[in-house]
């Protein structure tokens, strides 16, 4: 059965929380979209790194199963977001989000 | 036949809605058939009626109809009912009598007029709604009747509503009569209340009536000056007449049959079928008679110097009406009906005689341009002659009969006063001038026509001077109904309308005039008879007053037509303030219209636009100005949308962690 690590599983979430502030300051601060999009990933992670944490914490698999559909959702969504850089990029010859700002008042 | 009262009314209806849905396909003789045989059997049926009422005894005579349920809310119960009386019956004969010959009169002057089939709806109209005011046997369906011939009236004035004058005349009527009206309601609503609270919630004449007593004097008082407004505005009385000189713009049969013979009549009518409520209110009656004799006084003195024949006659008619309200105000009631009656017939033909004038003269209104009309239309002519004989009040003629019962009932009668005689015998003699002065300017001396007018100067048709003669006739020997007692006659219109109107305010009272009078006579050997022979003198005093009006007119207008204007000259202020009718219709003006006009700028000026408009237009401009800064926050950029989200996340997180370390 399931052997409860010595380490305490606060440090996951303390690691958990350092990504996914990294990853929000990231996507905020970043121009350019795919390194923007690589921040929202570390977030998906970060939060995946909670789910799985907490699993294995309580004993459950709920959190396990969370995570892989949040993998799935993330490369689902990575597919979907790459396709729209590269047809962005073709028509404008740039994917610098503070340039993409067209849909505004 | 009783039971077809309902009839009286009905023809003209029917009339009215054939000539009203079909009248322009109809020729014009389709036309006047109708209407006038309308008329006709309204009249024909109204005879038929009058002699049976008159085959039964005195105590029996009252009837009513009940058509059907009208009005059936909680304690207010009214139905469409018609009663027969004396008074309503005698009503219903003027109205009808006199409407079908002015019909057939008007066939005649109307006769190239394009409204023709128009014309002849309105009038039928008028008279349906006449027939239900005077058979009504209740004030809601009076009230009906009420508005109705208000509403024929207004369409009757504006009939050549092409003329602005006439527009605004008709748009005027029918504001001051609203003005009226307001009180004829208020009056309604203070019997239907103040009889409700002694749990008697009607508005039928027979149980308002008999249930008056219950009635506090105070109340009574207040019933009958509101009801008092109501017809001061229908029979233009001061404060309320100036409409009725407007309402000349109409046709001239419409100013002879509505604003001469019957509707202005209404409100005199009205006060006579309320003598119940006006006998309990002294005070009432005492304001009734004042106001009539003002008015007689006032607009008699008016009629001296109109140019317009039409204005003179309107003038005299509300002077003439005013002697009715003096008649009922002092409790002769009978009297009044009486005068209402031999009115109808002599300023009826007054009008219609200005009407064939008109016709003969192309047109012509202004009295400055007739004269000497004696001969070339004798037959209008003569009508004219005995009509204005009758109005003058000379003995033998109808006027003469009812004018003095008037006046000596206004001295003998408990309410009467010898002030209330003496101005209106003056008022008599000025109505004797201005009448005479009328005949003279027109009739006598030289024409002053066009040359092509002059020219064309015909007598009307006899479908227009048939009716002349008829009405000639009324009017000579429309008064024999109703000699006084004091001249060896019955009475007899005073006799039939007893039942309704009672007894005329009682037996002369001895007050201080009438006592140093009949003193006077008493010490000089008459004791005993001297109230007939009281009569006798004030019935001498009457006449001579007619007689100098009319020789003060004939030394005028005859005999040194330049004498007016010497007068006009030297009295020059005097003049201008009686031509320009002592300036109330500027008065008004000013007082009533400016200031409306004033309230109604000032409110939409200043409430409408400031505040209602200000207040829509506001909250949108403010609802403009916040978006105008919201959208900003809308900048295109996804990181801000993106960091607006995490901010809203922080909140909700931080909310939820704050709960949880205080709760």
């Amino acid at each position: 059965m399931w052997v409860v690590p010595s380490i305490p599983p606060a440090l996951f979430l303390i690691l958990s929380a350092m990504l996914f502030t990294i990853g929000v300051i990231g996507a905020l601060t970043r121009r350019n979209a795919i390194v923007v999009f690589m921040c929202i990933e570390l977030m998906l992670n970060a939060v995946n790194l909670t789910f799985v944490t907490l699993s294995r914490f309580l004993q459950s698999m709920d959190g396990v199963i969370f995570a892989f559909f949040v993998m799935a959702v993330a490369a689902a969504e990575a597919a979907v977001g790459l396709a729209i850089f590269v047809l962005i990029y073709r028509s404008r010859k740039t994917i610098n989000v503070d340039e993409i700002n067209l849909l505004k008042w | 036949m009783f039971e077809y009262v309902w009839l009286i009314p009905a023809f003209p209806a029917i009339g009215f809605m054939i000539n009203g849905f079909f009248g322009r396909r109809f020729s014009k003789s389709t036309v006047s058939w109708v209407a006038c045989s309308a008329l006709g059997l309204s009249f024909l049926t109204s005879i038929l009626i009058f002699f049976e009422l008159i085959g039964r005894p005195a105590s029996e005579r009252l009837f009513e109809k009940v058509i059907f349920d009208w009005v059936v809310s909680g304690s207010l119960q009214t139905v469409i009912g018609y009663q027969i009386d004396p008074l309503s019956i005698l009503m219903a004969l003027i109205v009808s009598g006199v409407s079908f010959f002015i019909h057939i009169y008007s066939v005649g002057y109307m006769h190239d007029d394009p409204g023709f089939s128009r014309y002849f709806t309105y009038l039928n109209l008028f008279v349906f709604m006449m027939l239900n005011l005077i058979l009504a046997n209740n004030f809601l369906l009076m009230f009906v009747g009420w508005e109705g011939v208000g509403l024929c009236s207004y369409l009757l004035i504006g009939f050549w509503y092409e003329k602005d004058s006439a527009a605004n005349a008709g748009k005027k009527a029918f504001v001051v009569n609203r003005v009226g009206d307001f009180g004829f309601i208020l009056g309604m609503f203070l019997i239907f209340t103040s009889l409700g609270k002694n749990g008697i919630w009607t508005l039928d004449f027979t149980e308002v009536f008999k249930n008056a007593h219950l009635l506090d004097t105070n109340t009574v008082t207040m019933i009958a000056i509101l009801l008092f407004v109501g017809a001061a505005g229908k029979s233009a009385q001061i404060p309320l007449y100036v409409w009725l000189p407007d309402a000349m713009e109409g046709p001239t049969p419409v100013s002879s049959l509505i604003h001469a013979a019957t509707m202005v009549t209404a409100g005199v009518y009205m006060i006579a079928r309320c003598n119940v409520l006006y006998t309990m209110a002294p005070i009432a009656m005492a304001v009734v008679a004042i106001v009539g004799v003002a008015t007689a006084l006032y607009t008699a003195s008016i009629g001296f110097c109109q140019n317009d024949i039409k204005k003179v006659l309107a003038y005299s008619t509300i002077s003439q009406l005013g002697y009715m309200f003096l008649g009922v105000g002092v409790g002769a009631f009978s009297a009044g009906i009486f005068h209402l009656m031999t009115h109808a017939f002599f300023k009826g033909l007054l009008f219609l005689g200005a009407g064939s004038i008109m016709h003969a003269l192309s047109g012509e209104l202004d009295m400055r341009k007739m004269g000497g009309l004696r001969k070339k239309i004798p037959i209008t002519f003569w009508t004219f002659f005995v009509a204005t004989l009758a109005i003058t009040g000379i003995p033998g003629l109808s006027g003469f009969f009812s004018k003095d019962e008037i006046l000596w009932k206004a001295f003998s009668s408990p309410n009467g006063h010898f002030l209330l005689w003496l101005v209106a015998a003056v008022a008599a003699g000025m109505t004797a001038f201005y009448m005479f002065r009328a005949l003279f300017m027109t009739f006598w001396g030289e024409c002053r026509a066009d040359e092509h007018v002059k020219h064309h100067i015909h007598e009307s048709p006899k479908i227009m001077t048939v009716p002349l003669m008829v009405l000639a006739v009324l009017s000579i020997l429309g008064g024999y109904i109703g000699v006084p007692g004091v001249l060896g006659g019955a009475n007899h219109i005073h006799e039939f309308l007893l039942p309704v109107l009672g007894n005329g305010g009682g037996p002369a009272k001895a007050h201080a005039g009438i006592s140093i009078l009949s003193q006077a006579w008493a010490s000089s050997g008459e004791a005993g008879g001297h109230s007939a022979a009281l009569e006798f003198l004030m019935m001498g005093i009457s006449v001579a007053i007619a007689l100098i009006g009319i020789g003060t007119a004939y030394l005028f207008y005859v005999k040194n037509p330049a004498l007016p204007k010497l007068l006009a000259e030297k009295r020059k202020g005097l003049y201008q303030l009686v031509l320009n009718k002592y300036y109330i219709d500027e008065l008004y003006e000013f007082l009533f219209i400016k200031s409306l006009k004033g309230l109604g700028t000032g409110l939409w000026k200043g409430f409408d636009e400031f505040v209602i408009d200000g207040t829509v237009n506001g909250i949108a401009y403010l609802i403009g100005f916040l978006s105008g800064v919201m959208r900003r926050m809308q900048t295109g950029l996804v990181q801000n949308y993106a960091f607006a989200m995490i901010i809203g996340g922080v909140v909700l997180v931080g909310y939820y962690i704050v709960r949880a370390i205080f709760y």
